[in-house]
This record gives structure tokens, sequence and C-alpha cells, in this order.
């Protein structure tokens, strides 16, 4: 058995025809995991015990006849923001390094209850702050692709773990890219749904109002699965909606002609030239397909990173003010005054990325200023939102790069946090309208790196995105190449 | 910006606060661009919202079994008497 070839269809026939049990793939699964993983450092916590214990019930399940789940036996990493119940869960900071969560994040519970296999938790950049996995305070992620490259982030472990082979698929979170962008970078298939889609209960809050939960898959089929089950509102999460959810999988018939597929123009200016090559040429597969491709405007597009990077950190240091040495594991020693304790755990426990962001989003907050920077960023949102309303009443579809480079070299852009930041442009304006949007891979430069290219449509609308993401891949060979 | 650092309850050191002051300049520049939009008549975005009934977001009044004070008090650094320990907070 090769568990890097495996996919959650071919588990499911291994599994239905005998030809390994749950607890042999997991055996299998967790071996490799153990003993690849120090190449790309993908996963913080090989979860053996909790991984044994559900392949049993699934082979229970089986021994009875009965339906294991959607999931059964698969080897699942999740990035270690999202709760599980007695697993550590660090969110990739020293605030959190003995931090053992009471209770299990919704999407957890369904993955387990469909059969799913907890393999581990995925390194990530602290707290979900980062495009590039190296703000991670248990050291950087490499790419399997190449590993003097970054993975992308801030889900860089859940996306290096999928390409690397150390789980079939995986869950992460993506707030303003964080899992379109490491998806393109490793070469794989990333999903961010619609806002509301998945219940963020047990969901670390980064920017509570652009927060998703989103999977990682070696092919659609496999990400449509995936969310299919994680997929569904919540009556733990008041920002859950309350919309049925189709049979993802169920809809992919490769039939995409006449699809009306708009290229916004202001995401292919100034754009690489190796990028934008392998783009076109994805481009040129979708009119063979018979989509019907056309040009449209995105004109907020310029403004999009000014005003997330307002929304986000403003939510962020409102939610990372729970961290204060009171709850959470972490106090620093020798703090004469409950305020001295206060301030002395959250500069001992929060690395460089998280105090910027803490420090620019209560500087926004702020008397004076709150006006100026938060409710005009809002109002920005709004445009932003109101530009892919006004797209989708012409096209069914949007096509963009994902991200205006390919990975780029561990060290590259530490040194410089707003070069690190506009390299999500592609990505965050479809975070700020809440639209379900994708990376799927689209080709390789000439050096071998992966390019993904980015699907977007209208609010839960998934069905749409996964049908013309699956179109393409099947026109497509393999993108993964390792080293 | 130690200001800031207060309201945010973080303490830095002097040699984070003159990188601070140099990255949030920086970031701060950029965002300047959001003045060059027009935003007259434009409504604040705070959430996504979807179509559904003003109820949809409550969920029903049942009863459940809460996490129960020893899981609740299980990640405190410092506890006690079922509570949460902190220094002390009003002198005598």
């Amino acid at each position: 058995m090769n568990v890097t070839d495996l996919t959650i269809s071919s588990i499911q026939e291994g599994l239905r025809n005998r030809q390994f049990s749950a607890a042999e793939l997991t055996t299998e699964a967790l071996r490799f995991a153990a003993a690849e993983n120090p190449k790309t450092n993908a996963l913080l916590l090989v979860a053996s015990e909790r991984a044994n214990a559900a392949a049993k019930r699934v082979d229970e399940t089986l021994a009875r006849g009965e339906n294991p789940g959607a999931l059964a036996g698969v080897p699942i990493a999740v990035k270690d923001v999202i709760v599980t119940r007695g697993v550590r869960t660090t969110c990739g900071s020293k605030m959190l390094e003995h931090f053992i969560p009471p209770y299990d994040a919704t999407a957890i519970v369904r993955l387990e209850s469909a059969g799913g296999v907890i393999i581990g938790k995925a390194n990530c950049d602290e707290f979900a702050m980062g495009s590039s996995n190296e703000n991670s305070a248990y050291g950087p992620v490499r790419n399997p692709v190449d590993p003097e490259r970054v993975p992308g982030g801030s889900s860089g472990g859940s996306a290096a773990s999928v390409a690397q082979g150390t789980s079939v698929v995986s869950l992460g979170s993506d707030t303003g890219g964080s899992v379109r962008q490491p998806a393109s970078f490793c070469g794989i298939t990333g999903v961010t749904p619609t806002y509301g889609r998945v219940s963020r209960y047990g969901l670390v809050a980064f920017a509570s109002s652009l927060d998703h939960i989103g999977p990682f898959a070696r092919n659609i089929r496999d990400a449509a699965t995936l969310l299919k089950v994680i997929a569904g509102h919540d009556p733990a999460d008041s920002t859950s909606a309350p919309v049925p959810v189709p049979d993802y999988p169920a809809l992919l018939d490769g039939n995409v002609k006449g699809m009306r597929v708009g290229l916004p123009v202001e995401y292919f200016r100034g754009l690489s030239s190796e990028t934008g090559d392998v783009i076109a040429k994805g481009v040129e597969d979708l009119r063979k397909l018979g989509c019907d491709v056309r040009d449209i405007s995105l004109p907020n597009t310029e403004y999009a990173i000014a005003a997330y990077y307002i929304i986000a950190t403003a939510e962020a240091s409102s939610n990372l003010a729970r961290y204060d040495g009171v709850r959470y594991t972490i106090r620093s020693a020798e703090s004469d005054t409950l305020s001295n304790m206060y301030r002395n755990t959250r500069g001992d426990g929060f690395g460089a990325e998280c105090k910027r962001r803490i420090m620019l989003g209560t500087y926004v907050l702020s008397h004076g200023y709150y006006d100026a920077y938060y409710i005009k960023a809002q109002k920005v949102r709004n445009l932003i939102t109101q530009d892919f309303t006004k797209a989708f009443a012409e096209v069914d579809a949007i096509v963009a790069p994902v991200s205006p480079f390919p990975a780029f070299r561990l060290g590259e852009k530490m040194q410089d946090p707003m070069d690190m930041y506009l390299s999500d442009i592609y990505t965050i304006t479809g975070s700020l309208a809440g639209i379900p949007c994708m990376s799927v891979p689209c080709g390789n430069t000439a050096s071998g790196l992966p390019v993904g290219m980015q699907i977007l449509t209208k609010h839960f609308d998934e069905v749409g995105m996964f049908r013309l993401a699956d179109a393409f891949e099947r026109g497509q060979s393999s993108c993964v190449s390792r080293k | 910006m130690r200001y800031v650092a207060d309201l945010a309850n973080l303490r830095l050191t002097d040699q984070e606060v003159g990188r601070m002051i140099h990255d949030l300049d920086e970031i701060l520049t950029h965002v300047d661009k959001l003045s060059e939009v027009d935003t007259t008549n434009v409504g604040p975005m705070a959430q996504v919202l979807f179509e559904a009934e003003e109820t949809s977001s409550l969920r029903p009044d049942i009863e459940h079994e809460p996490l129960g004070t020893d899981l609740a008090l299980a990640n405190a650094p410092a506890k006690g008497s079922g509570h949460y320990k902190v220094p002390k907070v009003i002198e005598r």
C-alpha cells in the first residue's frame, strides 16, 4: 500500500474489497507520517492513539455490515487552530504550548462521525497570521515540492501534509487566503467555502467575520466529499447558515459547456510573466471545454488589502485579548499586579507578527481613529462585495490567479511585512465578500513550481465552483511533482 | 506606540517598539489609500449576510450538560476552590 497515492474513493474501495482494514491503513499512515514528517515539519503532533481508536470504530462498523461513513478510514490532518478534545492544540503559538482543549470543534465531530481518522495536527502560522508558515513558534514548514521554499500560509502544514502524503486530505482555515495560497504553492486543491457554510465552533478565532474552515485534497472529488461532510448549519455557531448542503461529489459531471467565466482585468495586470503564462494556458483549456470566457471588472480590488488589514487586525486585537495569563496555561512568573501579569504574559507568549497585528488592530479601533479606519474599511468591504454581486449578474464563475508568484524561498519576505501582505492581493477580495473560492492546480513554472488557478462563484454556489474545477481537472495531468 | 501597547495590554521591549514604529508606519501609509474611495451613502459591512428568517440564528432553548468546573479550569495556570487565581487586585 502506498499511502501517498490514496484518495477517499480508493480507500473506500479498498475497505469494501477487504484489501486492507482501517486499522492496517492507519498503522501504515502513522508509520509513514512519523518517518517522513521531519522532512517538512508539516505536522506538529501525530495523534496515534486517537487515530487507532477511530480506525477500530470503522472496522467494527464494517464488521457489523453497517455503513462506516463517507470518510471511513481516511487519514486526515487538522490545522492546529481547530480544537481537538484531549489532543494538544497550539495555534502555532508559544502562548498555547500546553493547551489541551476540553471539547471538539463541530468540524472534528463531523469528520469522525463520517469515519475519518485524524492522524495529526498540522503546523501553521501563529494564530493563522501569515502567508508563509514562517510565523510558527514551532519552526517553519518546508514545501514538499522544494524544501528550500515555503509551503505558503497560514495553513502551510495542512497543505504540505497532503502534498507530501502524510495525510490524504486535511482541514485548514482561511481568513484572507490561508487555504488557497498554500494549496497553490504545494500543487494541491484547497477550498474556502461560503462564509457560514462550515461551522466555526471550535475554530480558534482570528478575525471572526472572515474566518472559514476549508478542505485540502489531491483532487476535486475528495475536496467536495470532505466539504460535504463538514458543511451545514450548526446551532453552536450563530453565523453558520441554515442553507441545505448539496451532494457535491454526486454533481460533478465534467460538463461545463456554455458556463460563463469572467476574468477580472484588475487581477491580470502586473502578474509575473510565468504565473501569468500558466494561468493563460489554464484559461485556454476552459475555452476548449466550451466555457464562454469574457473580461469583467472588479474596480475596487486595489483597496482590498488596506480594508482587509484594518478589519482583520481590529477583530484579531479583540479575539486575542483572551490570552491574558488567566485561563490558557501560560502565565509569566513574578508579575506583582494583575495588569503586569497581562502585559508580561502577552509580551512573552506572542510572536512578532501577532504583536504587530494586535498593535495595528488596537490602533485602528482606538478613540479618534475608529471612524477613519475601521468604519471606512467596512464601507470599502461593502463596495468590494458589490463588485462581485454585479459581476455575478453577468458570469457564473470568476477565474483568476491565486498568488502573484509561486512559492518563494524561506526567509525571502520575512523582513518586510507589507511585502508579505501584498502577496495576498488576489485571495483577500473573495474572503471579504464571503463567497466560495478555491485553488486548483493549473500547471508548473519552468523550474517545476506549482501554480494554482482560483475559481470564485456566488454565495453558496459551491456546486458551480466544484463543477468547473472538476471539468478543468479532468483535462490536466497531475501537477504535484516531488523532489 | 507605548500608549497603544498599554491599551493592548502588551509589554514591548525598546527594540520591539523601534521595529513596530517602522512597520506600522509602512502599513498605515498603504492603508491611507482608502481615503481615495468615495463611500458616500455606502453602509459599513460588518458581517457576510445570507437570506434567512430573522430568528434563524436563534437555537431552541434546550438544557444541556455544561462543560463543568473541572474541565473549564483544566488549562488554568493557577486555580483553587473552583476558581481561577490571579495576582492580588485590591490592596487592603
